[in-house]
């Protein structure tokens, strides 16, 4: 390796003995990335800021926090009042939270418009796939930890799905609640579990990022980058582009946070949690509700179990379910359509799980459920075969369908090998 | 790629719609001061709807979020606080001959609840059980309009509604079959600065008070919100012209 090229002294002398001063250079100013990337690749370094947010918020909750059936809520009250900012502190976590949720699945989004999840960057994806996961278990057992009617009636519904596995179902769940019913020392375990999984998140994310920088950023073309024409170094160019982003993502969560703090909660859970008492109709929150939907849609319970885990399943091996090699859904006709269509589709999911299950809801759940399975185990293989892609530019930096020698390489290769 | 955000948006704004839905109940809607962005509480009002509460609603409803210091915030000077906590007693001990204690509250109290338990509560209201009032505003929704409308709309049962013995008719309540009896007629309370007694009266009176009790951080909150987006909406323009300047050599 090749002596550092910094100047301080001090940071040549760490450098030389702990490279982390040439890692961040490489990481960032060298850092290749496609210059041709929208605002829509501005939600992964969101979604990252997000989970920071939570976190600090989090830990100061938790500092005036008390994780018992008896003082739990009156705690959260307390922060509510008492505690110096603690209502700032509190309504940017819950806010954040359902902010979160909405970064994230814009950012899932653009990863299935454009393909990201193509070769080479299947763990990319399948990594963000378990950070899903972890960030719905974390939200779930948050949600819990103010102890009001939703808190405590929504980890009864969710505790008992566990029930519906063959022979061992009643068990589990008995281990989960440790006792008999959601009680104490479920409130415990989900504080416990609540503080830990962020920091598990954090873990993958870094694994997210170790594979993102292997090949670096898919791009709105779903093209690889073929040289120095087509990138930009990560710093200044996305660090600036992040910023400007980041502000106006913080100033819709503040309009969030300081004038419409419980928009997206439920009154239910400013009502203590009774045990004798059920609510009239019991929801989760808002990002829940697409799979709350699923779940509901089966009329076997062990059946809708598998359906609401089986739409998460999915993703993980949606990779191999689309086998098309053109990434970008922008040369992609048909895809493009279908790709509406299931987001409508998961929109109305949606919608239905806030309703009760009767009537029509029950149809269109069901339909709507049987949609976005259709969608990833039958569209996609499909369309990989039998769909005919709209020819390729050659390169990010070369005009599209110019008048240049390129045109004829371009449409020569209509599939760009990968 | 603008669908995409409309599509979310709708999800997003269509969801307070998506958990309403209590039936046929009718609610009016009151103008309150504290709604709205800007919106602030209206001190003589919450004053008067702390009179309702002593004087109608603690004899069942507790208020237990509340201390009386926390009555600063209606305009009360520590001296009038002392004499609106001294009217109360509440329980202290074990003294040092280990016994439980009665003594004049100080403003570090909360307001003691009119029941000692659940239980107590249920035995002395027909098996009914008066919510504390503290979060009240918070845990229904459309909280303001809900309150006004169940203390204003007693009425006559319509002539195929059965009213069971100890419940009463209210088109605000879902079910329309509520425990509680009628709690304000007009007239209930004398106020001192003279204003309107009357049923609505005194029901926006108490609830301009409820909605502070359940959110007495309100003002605070909107007053930094206010600091906080005039700051955030700089900010913005500003790293979009940075962005612009750092962005202005690079070849599309």
């Amino acid at each position: 390796m090749s002596e550092n090229q910094f100047t301080n002294p001090v940071i040549k002398w760490i450098d030389h003995r702990l490279p982390v001063f040439t890692f961040m250079r490489h990481e960032t100013h060298e850092y290749p990335t496609p210059k041709n990337l929208n605002y829509f690749w501005n939600f992964g370094s969101l979604a990252g800021i997000a989970l920071v947010v939570m976190i600090v918020t989090g830990i100061t909750l938790s500092m005036s926090y008390t994780a018992h059936v008896d003082y739990a809520f009156d705690s959260v009250e307390r922060i509510m009042r008492d505690v110096n900012h603690g209502w700032l502190l509190r309504y940017i976590h819950m806010n954040g939270a359902s902010f979160f949720f909405i970064v994230v699945f814009i950012h899932i989004f653009r990863g299935l418009y454009y393909g990201s999840y193509k070769a080479p960057r299947e763990l990319l994806w399948i990594l963000g796939v378990v950070i899903l996961l972890l960030m719905m278990a974390t939200a779930f057992m948050g949600y819990v930890l103010p102890w009001g009617q939703m808190s405590f009636w929504g980890a009864t519904v969710i505790t008992n799905l566990f029930s519906a596995i063959p022979l061992v179902g009643e068990s589990i769940v008995s281990w989960l609640w440790g006792g008999f019913s959601v009680d104490n020392p479920t409130l415990n375990r989900f504080f416990s579990l609540h503080f830990l999984l962020p920091f598990v998140i954090v873990g993958v994310v870094v694994l997210h990022l170790f594979a993102l920088h292997r090949f670096g950023s898919n791009n709105p073309l779903g093209i690889d980058t073929k040289g120095p024409q087509d990138t930009l170094p990560f710093h200044p160019y996305y660090t600036i582009k992040d910023f400007f982003g980041l502000s106006v993502f913080l100033t819709i969560f503040a309009a969030a946070v300081f004038f419409f703090p419980n928009f997206m909660g439920h009154p239910d859970n400013y009502i203590p949690a009774n045990a004798l008492q059920t609510p009239a109709h019991i929801v989760p929150e808002w990002y829940f509700l697409p799979f709350y939907a699923i779940l509901r849609a089966v009329p076997d319970k062990l059946g809708g179990v598998l359906a609401m885990f089986g739409a998460i399943a999915v993703l993980f091996v949606l990779p191999w379910l689309d086998r098309s090699p053109v990434r970008s859904g922008r040369f992609r006709p048909v895809f493009k359509i279908f790709f509406w269509l299931l987001l409508a589709d998961c929109v109305l999911l949606g919608y239905i799980g806030a309703k009760p299950p009767e009537g029509m809801y029950v149809i269109v759940g069901r339909l709507a459920t049987i949609w976005y399975f259709v969608h990833f185990l039958i569209i996609l293989p499909v369309l990989s075969v039998v769909e005919t892609p709209r020819p390729l530019p050659q390169s990010i930096s070369s005009p599209v369908f110019g008048g240049s020698g390129s045109m004829t390489g371009a449409a020569a290769a209509p599939k760009e090998k990968v | 790629m603008k669908r995409f955000f409309v599509s979310a948006a709708v999800l997003l704004f269509s969801l307070p719609a998506l958990a309403a839905g209590a039936g046929d109940v009718t609610i009016k809607h009151g103008d309150w001061s504290f709604a709205g962005p800007l919106g602030s509480f209206d001190k003589a009002a919450m004053q008067r709807g702390l009179q309702v509460y002593r004087e109608v609603c603690s004899g069942c409803h507790g208020l237990r979020y509340i201390a009386f210091r926390n009555l600063a915030d209606l305009g009360y000077n520590e001296d009038e606080i002392k004499a609106i906590a001294a009217d109360y007693e509440v329980e202290d001990g074990p003294n040092d001959e280990g016994e439980m204690f009665m003594r004049k509250a100080v403003p570090a109290d909360r307001f003691p609840s009119p029941y000692p338990n659940e239980n107590a509560a249920r035995a002395a209201n027909n098996g009914a059980y008066p919510p504390d009032l503290s979060l009240l505003y918070k845990a229904r929704p459309n909280g303001a309009d809900y309150l006004y409308s169940l203390l204003t709309s007693y009425t006559d049962a319509p002539s195929d509604v059965k009213v069971p013995e100890g419940m009463y008719y209210n088109a605000a309540y879902a079910g329309h079959l509520i425990a509680m009896p009628q709690p304000l007629y007009g007239g209930d309370v004398s106020y001192a600065d003279g204003a309107d007694s009357s049923v609505d009266a005194i029901a926006s009176d108490l609830v301009n008070f409820l909605a502070w009790t359940a959110e007495p951080g309100l003002e605070k909150r909107k007053r930094t919100g206010v600091a906080v987006m005039v700051f955030l909406i700089l900010l913005s323009g500003l790293s979009y012209g940075a962005m612009r300047f750092i962005w202005a050599d690079v070849k599309k």
